[in-house]
């Protein structure tokens, strides 16, 4: 569809027959541009309604990028086939993990610190720095809008306003080392990426039990009652 | 509200962040923390909000870590007829 609209016209408008096809194209891609314009602001929207983990989009997003990062793991890990179950259970564990941390980061399409970090963690090159203001601007923008309309308890702020408190600092030293990247970040930085991490972290969830339970759903069924013709001879028959 | 105005001149340094701000951030923060959410007090205090937030995001690695063993350990399964397809189609 968007062909039609890329084809050349070096001769430019000076045919009127030309002309007509050329207002035809433009409204065309006036109305392309609204389409564009209105899906980016609720693309928009939904990133500041801080929904953006719980739309299908990004689960299908991380899902598919657990599974090649499974994928790699066990081409480049599991070569023996399987040498000692007590043995890789573990260090099995750990490489889906790292697996699973790498495909959330990705996920995240490097907007937050925290993504960053575990991408160029892995890696062990230094951390990217990217500016955040624009989307910090946004995401305040969105903040002030979401706070005028609904009523949520207030948090009383005093010890924070202090910031010299020890008892709070120490919590926010201890959350920042918590969440990847933000050991050294000042106050509000931690919180906001904190907040996403959060999400992040209860959709890795939300898709990783799904897919265990997937497994472990078809095992229960195919150990049941096969259907077909079973993929190997059973032993010892 | 003054307060917007002052948000779009923070680029300064950590230090010209404003309460309110910090205040919607924290709050923001509280409405994702389960606990906290069902208890349904008005009042919370921000570090009883960060110490929350610390033992749900390592409950949260915790979650994770487990679910991770169990894929690892399903993956590993060579009875299940559904492993097997995954395997096939992963490697």
């Amino acid at each position: 569809m968007s062909s039609s609209l890329i084809s050349p016209n070096p001769i430019g408008t000076s045919n009127p027959a030309a002309a007509g096809a050329d207002r035809s194209r433009e409204a065309k891609t006036r109305r392309r541009k609204k389409k564009a314009q209105a899906q980016a602001q609720a693309q928009s929207k939904a990133r500041s309604l801080s929904s953006k983990w719980k739309s299908q989009a990004q689960q299908q997003i991380f899902s598919s990028n657990l599974l090649r990062a499974l994928a790699q793991s066990r081409r480049g890990g599991v070569g023996g086939g399987g040498g000692g179950v007590g043995g890789s259970g573990s260090s099995g564990g750990r490489a889906v993990r790292e697996a699973a941390d790498r495909a959330l980061a990705a996920s995240a399409k490097g907007r937050t610190r925290w993504s960053r970090a575990i991408l160029a963690g892995r890696i062990r090159i230094s951390k990217f720095r990217k500016r955040k203001r624009p989307a910090a601007a946004v995401a305040a923008a969105a903040a002030a809008a979401a706070a005028g309309r609904s009523r949520k308890p207030r948090v009383s702020v005093s010890r924070l306003r202090g910031k010299g408190m020890p008892a709070v600092q120490r919590k926010v030293r201890f959350l920042g080392r918590l969440v990847p990247g933000c050991r050294r970040e000042p106050l509000p930085v931690i919180l906001e990426e904190a907040t996403d991490y959060i999400e992040a972290l209860e959709m890795q969830v939300r898709a990783m039990s799904e897919l265990a339970r997937l497994l472990s759903g078809g095992a229960s069924v195919g150990a049941g009652s096969s259907s077909g013709s079973p993929p190997e001879p059973l032993p010892g028959q | 509200m003054s307060s917007r105005r002052s948000r779009s001149r923070q680029s300064e340094g950590g230090s010209r962040i404003s309460d309110d701000q910090i205040a919607d951030l924290v709050s923001k923060l509280q409405r994702l923390i389960p606990e906290i959410r069902n208890r349904r007090s008005d009042k919370v205090s921000a570090s009883k909000v960060l110490q929350e937030t610390c033992n749900y995001i390592r409950s949260l690695h915790r979650e994770v870590d487990d679910l991770s063993e169990r894929l690892s350990e399903l993956l590993a399964d060579s009875d299940s007829e559904q492993a097997a397809i995954i395997r096939s189609l992963l490697m």
